[in-house]
């Protein structure tokens, strides 16, 4: 059996925070759950049957009370609300400079990609004190990227992105689960987060083979897939331009725009036909089934590597 | 239990000695068909309990002790399906809301008594169903039914569990309908709105949720079985449909489903705490607006299940504010239980153990569910024992205390008899130590990280897993114990009289048990709670 620790360790930039509006929740809660237990008991020893405690001028309503221990309460929670908005926002809004890394769950493991192209499973190497952000999806059912050193969980859904970041402050080995039931061997779905410091993690990066950095990668899958046909530079077919998209607005045939983002470039390689450029013909083949959650990822990489051109496509 | 036992009763009780088993099963008396749920929910309950004993057994080890990671993950699916729709939601309401609320309100019966048989009958359908399904191999989805996991990938009965659920329903909507139907058609001369007890409210707030919500659940049960059966694409995004779809539809009855089972426990807790305190309610009106409130409220909330589940920042940010404030109406009631007790003259028998052990336990689960309701610590919290502990403190410490400590406060007047007092204190605090020894630790569990639905487990959560299955062996204890002393003072029990506890409800006015007309003069009736005043 080992030892058990009362504090979870803190081993990220927002755990600290975290924890100081759960103790101060805790520390809330417990005054009024004292305070009302203290009533509790107070009251029954005093006004247990054949005591001889006065009972006159019992009120058994009062506006004014009921008033205060509705407002009272009511203000209290949206205090509360507020400051844990604070920190949700922040949750869920990565550094700009933060470093993507590409997570595929399955029926059971975790698949890691970095973006100089190694891979790793149920393991993630990250550098201490650097924002990562992690890309993820799911092949088959829900799962959830927990690690609670870190206060960070995030749901990992089949057909879709979510996102997550953290900037490890602590070095070590911490655990990884997965937090969402996904059948028999969900238990075993897991594993751990190094943390290293930022040479260490450049020493283990250079002692795995990688075949490329994940760009290199996705450039040569859009010639293999057949993507550079249509949206390469010297492309005769009417296609959008790929250089400088990621991050821009994307105007829609129809109306509307969206923002290119992972899940927008994941969407039109796989889906193209569910959002179409404004004045561009729906000719583009659906690559579902045909590329696999890694391939989009490389891909997507690689588009985001491409110099953005001088003036934004029109 | 014949009514020739009880000198002061010269009519033929409900439970007269000569009805035969047809007369039974073919019953139109609310009094009866309480008696055949109280019959099937007990049933169940053990059923679930022995699956809740199997998982505490099994997480004595880190490594699991004695089963499969296939097995245990049945089990805790069992342990959610039997508890959630075969035990808690139908507990209080078709029990003791079928036995009382034509008693309280002073009408001879429900407004639809033979619906109100014909829902037993699919109350005992669809647990059939269940039944049938743990014994073809189980059913590994939990009782949560996530998708797409439960449509295109497990391999185990879904679909007649599924048929279970989706049956039993119907059973909580017809019950729903038939009481809001009786607190609107037949209450007696002078039984205006505010003069019902805050358990009548209780059950017809809860009522309001049942009709509402439980048709949702029976649509999304029937979308699983396309998706599975036919491969409609409605929720696997592999077929074009989306998770979190389900996900929304699903709680949008779970979440309500949870204010269905402790709306009545309010009810009851509030009946007996003013008897034993011989005195009023404090704050009457807003007791009964509370409920309404969170009946109401109750609707829009189910997105704090969903915080790290995809779901948009900013619909969980109106979701999170919502739960704070569906959050004020259940402190309102804490405030006023404690509030009645003041200057009351008040006595420690066993129903009122259990109202006691309730609100301490309610509020604890109610103060845990402020911090899952805020997102910032629902990421780390959730999905975590954190949220079993939160909800088992609500539901088993709220709920089934509520339900136990109603069962032996209506004890003498639905069956004639006494229990033994000792015992039931003894079996009151014992529970309370057992439950409190078996879920805090799992408090300490999520907060350290270990996830819910975990068959194996590293070895630094070991001790506080130990504490938690030691509490577990108690708490079985603690729930044997009525079940027998409550089966002996059928035998051997006291005649209670009618109005043993000298309370104030109208069911106190007819006999114990009382006869199939209910009452054989009309009842008197005055404010509830006239404890200050001689009983008529």
């Amino acid at each position: 059996m080992n030892r058990f620790h009362l504090f979870l360790t803190q081993a990220s930039s927002l755990a600290p925070q975290i924890d100081a509006l759960f103790w101060s929740m805790i520390a809330v809660c417990g005054l009024v759950a004292l305070g009302v237990f203290t009533a509790m008991v107070y009251f029954c020893i005093r006004y247990r049957r054949g005591s001889s405690a006065d009972r006159s001028g019992a009120h058994q309503q009062s506006l004014g009370v009921e008033l205060t221990w509705t407002l009272v309460p009511f203000a209290m929670f949206v205090g509360v609300f507020l400051w844990s908005l604070f920190l949700f926002a922040q949750a869920h809004t990565p550094p700009a400079q933060a470093r993507t890394f590409y997570v595929v769950a399955k029926q059971w493991m975790w698949k890691v990609q970095h973006p100089a192209g190694q891979r790793e499973i149920n393991t993630l190497h990250v550098p201490l004190g650097v924002p990562i952000r992690l890309t993820m999806t799911s092949q088959d059912v829900i799962h959830s990227f927990y690690v609670p050193a870190f206060r960070v969980k995030q749901d990992v859904l089949p057909g879709r992105y979510t996102q997550v970041w953290f900037t490890a402050t602590k070095l070590g080995r911490f655990p990884l689960f997965c937090a969402e039931y996904c059948g028999t061997d969900h238990s075993h779905m897991g594993g751990s987060v190094v943390v290293t410091s930022a040479s260490e993690y450049a020493a283990w990066l250079a002692s795995q083979s990688s075949g490329g950095t994940m760009a290199q990668q996705g450039a040569t899958l859009f010639n293999s897939l057949g993507c550079s046909g249509c949206h390469g530079p010297n492309s005769a077919v009417h296609a959008p331009q790929l250089a400088g998209l990621y991050g821009r607005p994307v105007h829609l045939e129809g109306g509307g725009s969206v923002i290119a983002d992972e899940r927008y470039l994941r969407d039109s390689i796989l889906l193209p036909h569910s959002q179409i450029v404004a004045g561009y013909a729906p000719i583009m083949p659906e690559y579902s089934g045909q590329a696999s959650e890694e391939e989009v990822m490389a891909l997507i990489q690689y588009i985001k590597s491409l110099p953005s051109a001088t003036e934004p496509p029109r | 239990m014949s009514a020739t036992a009880h000198p002061e009763l010269s009519v033929r009780s409900f439970l007269a000695r000569d009805y035969g088993l047809l007369d039974w099963l073919t019953t139109r008396d609310h009094k009866r068909i309480a008696i055949l749920y109280a019959l099937g929910i007990t049933f169940f309950f053990f059923l679930g309990g022995v699956a809740a004993t199997l998982i505490r057994f099994n997480l004595v080890e880190p490594q699991g002790a004695i089963m499969s990671a296939e097995t245990y993950n049945k089990t805790f699916t069992f342990h959610g399906v039997v508890m959630v729709w075969f035990f808690l939601i139908p507990s209080i309401p078709a029990t003791l809301g079928n036995f009382l609320l034509p008693l309280m309100i002073g009408a001879r019966d429900v407004a639809f008594p033979r619906l109100n048989l014909a829902s037993w009958y699919l109350y005992i359908g669809g647990g059939l169903f269940t039944i049938a399904a743990l014994l073809a191999g189980g059913v590994d989805t939990g009782w949560t039914f996530y998708t797409p996991f439960s449509t295109m990938f497990s391999n185990s009965n879904v679909f007649l569990v599924v048929i279970g659920v989706f049956i039993t329903g119907f059973s909580s909507i017809f019950t729903g309908l038939n009481f809001i139907v009786t607190v609107h058609s037949l209450r007696t001369r002078g039984m205006h709105w505010f003069r019902l007890p805050l358990f009548v409210w209780g059950i017809y707030a809860t009522s309001l949720v049942m009709v509402l919500a439980t048709p949702v659940l029976a649509m999304t049960l029937a979308l699983i079985g396309l998706e599975r059966g036919l491969g409609v694409g409605v929720f696997d995004p592999a077929l074009g449909g989306d998770p979190l779809l389900f996900q929304h539809l699903f709680w949008f009855y779970s979440h309500p489903a949870v204010y269905i089972m402790i709306l009545p426990a309010m009810g009851v807790a509030s009946e007996i705490i003013t008897c034993f305190v011989r005195r009023r309610i404090f704050g009457y009106r807003f007791m009964t607006y509370s409920m309404l409130a969170i009946a109401v409220i109750g609707f829009l909330v189910w997105g704090h299940h969903m915080f790290v589940a995809g779901q948009s920042v900013y619909a969980s940010t109106l979701f999170s504010l919502l739960s704070f404030i569906v959050a004020v109406p259940s402190a309102i009631k804490v405030f006023n239980w404690t509030a009645t007790l003041r200057k009351g003259d008040i006595s420690f028998e066993a129903p009122m153990l259990y109202a006691l052990g309730f609100v301490g336990l309610f509020m604890l689960g109610g103060l845990t569910g402020l911090i899952l309701a805020a997102p910032a610590l629902d990421i780390p919290l959730t999905d975590t024992y954190f949220v079993i502990a939160h909800f088992h403190y609500v539901m088993v410490g709220g709920s089934v205390m509520a339900y136990l400590g109603g069962i032996h406060y209506w004890w003498p007047k639905i069956t004639g008899w006494l229990y033994p007092e000792g015992w039931a204190r003894f079996a009151a605090i014992l529970m309370f130590f057992g439950f409190n020894l078996t879920f805090f630790p799992q408090y300490l569990l999520g907060y350290e990280g270990m996830p819910r639905r975990y068959f194996s487990y590293l070895p630094e959560f070991q001790l506080l897993n130990i504490l938690s299955s030691a509490g577990a062996s108690i708490l079985a204890v603690g729930y044997l114990m009525p079940a027998l002393y409550l089966l002996w003072s059928l035998r051997y029990g006291r005649a209670a009289g009618n109005n043993p506890w000298d309370a104030r409800g109208l069911e106190w006015q007819t006999s114990s048990p009382p006869p199939k007309e209910n009452f054989l003069s009309p009842p008197v009736v005055r404010e509830p709670y006239a404890y200050h005043e001689a009983a008529p």
